[in-house]
Order: structure tokens, then sequence, then C-alpha cells
């Protein structure tokens, strides 16, 4: 009984408290970062955004999530029921189980499995079906449509966001999230003789690439400029329309924890993870997790800037850059990436 | 074991349920939702196996790619499934057939398999030790550097496959308005302007 405690109980009720944890936090750190979206897009169009529940109107975002709780849940008649209540909760989970394989610091993760990036690329490729499950069951014409653009989207993109991974893998070697950061500790600047600094991390190695993925990200997440699914100028809300109350802030909250791991990804990927900029004492004494989460904000800050002052693109100029741009770019940067590597011998 | 063995029962139960759901169920969308949870499950099985790579592949392959393709065929088609369906108890002696002839031909080649132990001798690659290598690592041997050539040619199969659908439905509309960006940053007002001089009272 003892070994069965040992094997079994114990290491359950450490990885349930140790999900239970990274839940919370990121929660919480959604419900912050809602807010800075607003409060960013509110500054650049010289507006105060929201301001009066708590100060600042930092308690803005769980003020929401209650009004949202409180409501009832309409389901249209005609609507798939069970379809449609699974649509939400299939955005939600998949998007917030990603996170179980993100290394916040040196040995801060979860389940730190070999093909760590492969997960993380096959569960968000499945996030589309939320997506479609939502748009599908509403059993209207606006939905579906924004279903149906979405999903096209977000396939297309996938494409091009799977090349920028086969590139930074090239460069390390191994498909582990925690091999990539480290992997990072020396790069372009170790090789011209500088310490170890912010040069070496991928983003000036595959400069290209750092782009076509910031930007994929972009489509992938349905940000703008490219929420094209919910263009409420000619969708109203695209899949969301006939959502109201908890299901509705299922889909938002799903839809944030997938933006909150692309800000993740492209810190682990390009930005060294939770390596300092400079390799200098005071700078290593401040925790890894600490550099992680400012280097994900800053990420996430360029993102909302791009929401506050980049058009909406049209659907076919979304496609061409998809398929015409980004496509053949990072098709091309996976065979020069390889090519470098082995004839310079860094492989 | 245990947790394996209870994990093995779960993937497997949810697998073979939801397989006997997707030819059972009466709206053909809850099939290929159906059907995506059999890839699910299955892709659980290949890593209690450790097949892990494999598990992966199966996830962005076959439900992030194929069956979302499977989804939008079936929910853009407008068929009549309650006619369609009549005619089930009329082709069941067929199916039933084809499906007892597939059990026996899977029954053979397994057995076949276990029964002939020196099959194993004719691998002619040695097996790496699965512990000093992720089977990532060794699927990429095997794949580029074992056999790359009919790596390729499989990939110029798929490419002709593509090239063939592309021709087939590729039909080039005259009469629409497409954008040409390099068209548009070319132009200046030279080329785009007319200057006209219009007298008063006349008009252009």
């Amino acid at each position: 009984m003892d070994s069965f405690f040992s094997i079994y109980v114990w290491p359950g009720i450490v990885m349930v408290a140790q999900s239970l944890l990274l839940l919370v936090c990121l929660l919480v750190f959604i419900a912050y970062i809602l807010l800075a979206d607003r409060k960013i897009w509110a500054a650049v169009q010289l507006r105060r955004g929201p301001n009066v529940v708590g100060p600042f109107g930092l308690f803005q975002s769980f003020a929401d999530l209650l009004k949202f709780v409180f409501k009832e849940p309409v389901i249209p008649a005609g609507a798939n029921k069970g379809v449609f209540l699974l649509a939400p909760l299939v955005a939600v989970v998949l998007a917030l189980a990603t996170w179980a394989v993100i290394p916040l610091n040196q040995n801060w993760v979860i389940a730190n499995i070999n093909v760590g990036i492969l997960y993380v690329f096959a569960i968000s490729s499945l996030e589309v079906y939320g997506i479609i499950m939502g748009g599908w069951a509403s059993n209207s014409k606006y939905p579906f449509l924004g279903a149906l653009r979405s999903a096209a989207q977000m396939v297309s993109y996938e494409v091009s966001i799977g090349f920028v991974i086969v590139t930074v893998l090239l460069c390390v070697g191994s498909l582990n999230l925690t091999d990539i950061v480290n992997a990072q500790h020396d790069g372009l600047g170790t090789m011209m003789g500088l310490p170890a600094s912010f040069l070496d991390w991928h983003w000036l190695a595959l400069f290209p690439m750092f782009v076509v993925f910031f930007i994929s990200a972009l489509a992938e997440t349905n940000r703008p400029p490219f929420d094209l699914p919910e263009a409420e100028s000619e969708l109203v809300a695209g899949f969301m329309v006939e959502y109201g109350s908890t299901p509705y802030m299922m889909f938002m909250l799903g839809e944030y924890a997938a933006i909150c791991l692309m800000c993740a990804l492209t810190t682990i990927l390009f930005l060294g993870g939770w390596l300092p900029p400079v390799d200098i004492a005071i700078l290593n004494w401040v925790p890894g997790i600490i550099w992680f989460v400012l280097k994900a904000s800053l990420v996430f800050f360029m993102f909302a800037m791009v929401k506050a002052f980049v058009p909406r693109y049209r659907y076919d100029q979304l496609m061409r850059l998809g398929w015409k741009i980004f496509l053949p770019l990072s098709l091309a940067m996976v065979v020069i990436t390889a090519f470098v590597l082995k004839l310079m011998g860094w492989a | 074991m245990g947790l394996q063995a209870i994990f093995f029962y779960l993937f497997a139960f949810i697998a073979v349920a939801s397989a006997f759901m997707v030819i059972s169920a009466k709206n053909p969308v809850h099939s290929v939702l159906f059907l995506i949870l059999v890839f699910f499950n299955a892709a659980g099985l290949f890593l209690l196996t450790g097949a892990e790579f494999l598990a992966m592949i199966l996830l962005v392959v076959y439900i992030g790619a194929v069956a979302v393709l499977f989804l939008f065929v079936v929910m853009m088609l407008d068929i009549d499934f309650a006619e369609l369906r009549s005619g089930v108890l009329q082709y069941a002696p067929i199916g039933m057939l084809v499906g007892l002839i597939v059990a026996a031909e899977l029954v053979v080649v397994i057995g076949g398999s276990v029964l002939t132990p020196e099959a194993a001798k004719a691998i002619t690659m040695p097996i790496p030790n699965p512990a000093s290598r992720t089977n990532t690592a060794a699927l990429g041997d095997v794949l580029y550097t074992n056999y790359v050539y009919f790596f390729q040619i499989a990939g110029l199969v798929l490419l002709v496959a593509m090239i063939g659908a592309i021709v087939l439905t590729l039909r080039h509309r005259t009469n629409i308005k497409r954008q040409d960006v390099s068209k548009q940053v070319a132009r200046t007002p030279a080329t785009a302007v007319e200057v006209v001089k219009v007298k008063p009272g006349q008009g252009v």
C-alpha cells in the first residue's frame, strides 16, 4: 500500500497541484493581458480606456468575468445543442492544454517531453475545431461564414509557422523546448567573440523568420489586422454571433490563452526564453521567470500596438500573404539554413 | 504498469466506441467529430507504446489537416442522409462480406508474423537502442539518410498528384477583376491621371 501511495498518489497530487498553480497564474495573467490590450488600444486613440472598476480600472476583467457568468446563456432554437456547447469547451481546453509543456524557467515545466514543440504545434492546429464547431452548430449563416474563413486562415498560416519552427529546430537539433532555450546561450554574438548576450538569441540569426513568425502568429490567433473571422463590419462577430454569457467568455478566454501562448512561444523560439539579455552578475540574479514574463509581455505589447494602428486586411490579401509570400520565403529559409549549417559544419 | 494499463483500456475503449458511433451517428457532422475522437485516442495509444513522434504527427496530419477537410466537405454538402440511409439493409450482406474478408486477411498477416520467428532476422538495418536515441532522430535517420531516394520518389508521386488535382480544377475566368500589386505600385501620375481643360459652360 505504501508503494501504491508513493508511485501513484503522491506524483498525482504533485502534478495536479502544479497544473492548478500554472492555471491560476495563467488566468490572472490573461485577465491583465486583456486589460492591457484595451488600455494600450485606448492610449493610442487618446482615450482613457476602462478606468472605473478599481484603481485605474485594474479590476475591470474580473467585473467582466462576473457579468458574463451571471448572464443567461441563450441557445438558439435551431442550434445543434450538444456541439454548440461543446465548441467553447474545446476551444478553451485546447488553448490551456498547450501550456503543459511550456517551460517558464530552467526545469519549471509540468511535462518536459522530447517532442515538446511538436505537441504545441499539434494542439494549436486543433484549435480550429472549436471555431468550426461553434460556427456550424449555431445554424446561422454569419457564424458559418466566419467559421469557414477562420478555418481556412488558420490552416494556411499553420504551414508557414511549421516551416519557421523547422528552421529553429535545424539550428537547435532538438524538439525539446528547454533545449531550444538553452541552445541560445551561444550563437552569433559568442561567435564574434562577445560575451553571451541578446545577440546570441535566434531573433538575430533568423531575423526574417522572426518577422514571419510574428505575423503568422497574429493570423493564427485571429488578431487584428487579420481578424477577418469576426470582422464586425461584414460578419457581425463571426463564429461567435450566437454566443453569449459563459460560452462566449470561454471563447474569449481560449483566444487570449492562445495569444499568450504565441507570445510565450515567440519568447522561447527567438528571444532566448528565461536567459538574461546580457550575461552579467546583476542580471543573472534576477530570476529567469521574470525575464520570461517581461519578454512575453513585450511581444504582447507589439501584438497590441499592431491591433491599434494597422488597418484590417482584405481576405484575398490575407491568403496571398500566407501562400504566395510567407510559404515560399519560409521554405527557402529552411533550405538556406540547412545548407549554411551543413557547409559551415555547425550542425 | 498499472497506470499504463488503465490508460490503455481507456483509450482503446473510447476509440472503439467512437469508431462505432462514426458509422451509427445520424448526423454526418457528428460522424466526422467522432472520427476525430478516434484519431485522438489512436494518438494516445501511440504515446503509450512510446512512439511519441508518430503520435504527434498523427495529431498534426490527420486531425489538424485531413479531418478539417472532411469536416469542410461534409458541412458544405447538402445531402439527404435519411434517403441515403434507406438502402442500408440492402447493402448489409456485401458490407459484412467485405468486413469478413478484411478481418480474415488481418488474422493471416498478424498470425503469420508471429508464427515465423525468423522474420525478425530478415531486418537488414540494426535496430538502435531506444534508450539512447529519441524516436524522432531514429525516424529521421531512416527516412532522410538510409532511404532518402525512396523518400524523394514518394514526394514526387505526391507532387504529381497535387499538380494533377490543380490542373483538373483550375479554371481561369476572364471577366473578373484581379488585383495586380506590381501594376498598382508601378502607376505614376503620368499613367493614371488625365488632365482635361474644361471650358466654362461646356462640360467635358
